[in-house]
């Protein structure tokens, strides 16, 4: 009883706290602090997780971490995968923490649930590692900006170069869960826009421990590609089965999310040509050399482009404090929104109203073994996909801040 | 073509094949888990991180010391058994007056040591381990073509399970093991080293379980989340056939395998649930598991 009281009272003092600081210029409660969540233990930790930590800290340390004399702090979490502990997570940061911006990781259904909250609390949710459009479509909000990547530029990335080459007829192998469905939906609008099929598709539980009977259901469609709406550990199971089983010889792959963690883990062998959509390559610039360089001798690895996302993401943020010269959501949700990103990330990247980051994307193709040069020389970049064909047009979104 | 359901009866025979693959692994598991805790009454929450570490020990083998698949698959299973030994002379053996519940919360925290260890070095992505060269390849059945490895999987796995039973409810040796957990004071008064006996059983669940890893490893990317996406599973399996009955753990791990696969096929969404929806059922009409019996 008395601990109930407790919390109560604490929690009256801070919700008082909290209303009387919302307007108030300058940095609230004298610290700027970042909370960082992804899944850290689970089937997207290595293209994400603690090595994203350590972009984020990067970032923090390139920015001095301090800016006008304000400390700028981190606080992590993992959140499991699971949506319910994600937002709960944040809610605490918010209310409890004093958080004043999230930078959120890997997993879709996670950052749909979190970006609800943050758009109560009036905070920034910078999504870096969600894919599903949703979050800039029917989910929208003011505090969301969507960082580094969506369904629809994958989906108009892979899909409609795989269907030029004559891959016309289509199965899915899909993820089931939010990401998944979002992925399928707006590759199927591409393909069938594009004047290819549908052949069928079968939704595989996350994490499934194996995936043959659901390429052995794919091999017997007939569909000559086999679009493989997952990511993480659950794309490289189902590379190395339908290698196994020998749909590759039949049905060819489109990779619609592939991380260059999973085309290291596979080897060349395995993933050699497919072709596969990425925001962001190491090795595509000076720039981006030079930060992998210091990326990868702090964590033994190149970084993923969830990782330069999450690094070059804080940074614009913290560049919005230092220019805004406070932390107040709306303030710097209207910078963030009218300046544009030029980093080793994106050049001219820039912040739309229903808060999708416009940036080119690249469409690669993974090099045979006899191609690459050692470890990490994995694409070469077939294309760039300019940012304003290949996202959702403002004119085709469902955003309820687009102005029509 | 005959259909069943819309299915062709024949892609339903390729996904019963299938699932007889992922039935083997859970009864090779789930037999193990019998066996440790039909003998000493300790529900082995680390059975899944040591299967994983089975898997991770043949890959060391092949890519450390060049030792071969084959050579490992005898290797791997007594380095886990060793290991398994180990934790039960040093940590186990004390909690056998208690109740079982510290033996699955000891197990489980080292289950966490053990999957976060490896973690740490490896990541999750995981680490590819070629087919041995003899396996390669792939048959074609006429209603599918099955990869030479899963077939060996499953009559690798047939072997062992079969061997197991006939070991513990057939020979001397299983007679005096099931009679030392009766009533151990009895069988130590016929001059028999109990505590050994009991040590050296669970090395063996144990080492199973390092087996089931080595045979998993061509066929899953090897990775410190390979055993825990698998353990719970494999704890239902082991409640629906009847806590502690080895014929049980065999019969239901195949048979869950089966039904799991055709799921798979009919309602895709719900194959990972559909053991947790048997072992529900099952509880409710007998609690005691399908081949348990009521104490």
């Amino acid at each position: 009883m008395k601990l109930h009281t407790i919390t109560a009272a604490l929690a009256m003092a801070g919700l008082g706290f909290a209303g009387a600081t919302v307007h108030a210029q300058g940095i609230s409660d004298d610290v700027i602090r970042v909370g960082f969540i992804t899944d850290m233990s689970g089937v997207y930790s290595d293209i994400d997780g603690k090595a994203g930590l350590e972009a984020v800290r990067m970032a923090i340390e390139d920015a001095g971490g301090a800016i006008n004399g304000k400390k700028i702090e981190v606080v992590s979490a993992d959140h499991q995968n699971k949506a319910d502990v994600a937002s709960a997570r944040v809610r605490e940061w918010f209310d409890e923490q004093k958080v004043d911006v999230i930078i959120a990781g890997t997993n879709s259904s996670t950052s749909l649930a979190m970006a609800g909250v943050a758009a109560e609390k009036k905070k920034p949710f910078m999504a870096i590692g969600a894919g599903a459009s949703d979050l800039t479509n029917a989910q929208c909000s003011p505090y969301t900006v969507h960082y580094a990547y969506d369904t629809v530029a994958l989906a108009r990335g892979t899909g409609s170069a795989v269907v030029k080459d004559g891959g016309k007829s289509w199965f899915f192998l899909t993820a089931d869960y939010a990401f998944g469905h979002a992925l399928e939906r707006d590759t199927i609008a591409v393909v069938k826009a594009a004047g290819g099929e549908v052949k069928g598709q079968v939704r595989a539980p996350l994490g499934a421990s194996d995936f043959s009977s659901f390429l052995l259901q794919a091999q017997a469609s007939k569909a000559q590609i086999l679009g493989l709406a997952n990511a993480g550990g659950d794309t490289i199971n189902s590379i190395k089965a339908a290698n196994e089983f020998g749909v590759t010889k039949t049905m060819k792959m489109a990779g619609l999310l592939v991380f260059i963690n999973d085309v290291h883990a596979l080897g060349l062998q395995a993933t050699q040509g497919m072709y596969l959509t990425d925001g962001w390559y190491w090795d595509q610039s000076d720039a981006s050399r030079a930060w992998s360089k210091k990326f990868e001798a702090k964590v033994g690895r190149k970084p993923s482009m969830l990782q330069a996302g999450d690094y070059s993401a804080l940074s614009f943020y913290l560049n919005a404090v230092k220019a805004t010269g406070t932390d107040d959501g709306d303030t710097v949700m209207k910078w963030m929104k009218s300046n544009k990103v030029n980093d080793f990330f994106a050049q001219g990247g820039y912040v739309r109203e229903d808060g999708r980051m416009i940036h080119d994307m690249y469409l690669m193709q993974v090099k045979t073994p006899a191609e690459s040069k050692g470890p990490w020389d994995y694409y070469k970049v077939v294309a760039t996909l300019p940012g304003d064909e290949v996202y959702t047009k403002l004119s085709e979104s469902t955003c309820k801040l687009v102005k029509k | 073509m005959t259909d069943i359901f819309g299915i062709p009866i024949q892609a339903l025979f390729g996904q019963l094949l299938l699932g007889l693959v992922n039935g083997s692994f859970y009864a090779m598991l789930s037999l193990g888990l019998a066996v440790i805790f039909g003998l000493l009454n300790v529900i082995n929450f680390a059975h899944g991180a040591l299967y994983m570490l089975g898997a991770f020990v043949a890959w060391m083998g092949l890519s450390y010391f060049g030792l071969n698949y084959w050579i490992m698959l005898v290797l791997a299973p007594l380095i886990v058994g060793a290991f398994g030994i180990l934790i039960e002379k040093l940590l186990l053996k004390h909690l056998y007056k208690l109740d079982h519940l510290y033996g699955l919360l000891l197990t489980f925290g080292l289950t966490l040591l053990i999957e976060g260890l490896f973690r740490s070095f490896y990541g999750v992505s995981g680490q590819p381990y070629p087919t041995p060269d003899a396996l390669r390849g792939a048959t074609n059945l006429g209603f599918m073509i099955l990869p030479n490895y899963r077939g060996w999987v499953v009559a690798a796995s047939v072997v062992v399970c079969l061997a197991t039973w006939f070991v513990i409810e057939r020979t001397r040796l299983g007679a005096l093991l099931r009679a030392g957990t009766e009533n151990p004071k009895l069988v130590e008064s016929f001059g028999v080293n109990v505590p050994r006996m009991i040590t050296l059983t669970y090395g063996f669940g144990v080492a199973l379980a390092g087996f089931a890893g080595v045979l998993a490893a061509p066929v899953l990317q090897i990775s410190p989340l390979m055993g825990s996406n698998l353990i719970i599973v494999v704890f239902a399996v082991v409640v629906i056939g009847g806590m502690g009955s080895i014929l049980g753990a065999i019969v239901t791990g195949l048979g869950l395998g089966v039904i799991e696969g055709l799921t798979k096929v009919f309602w895709p969404e719900a194959s990972s649930t559909v053991v947790f929806i048997i072992m529900a059922i099952v509880l409710l009409i007998r609690p005691a598991g399908l081949f348990g019996k009521e104490k």
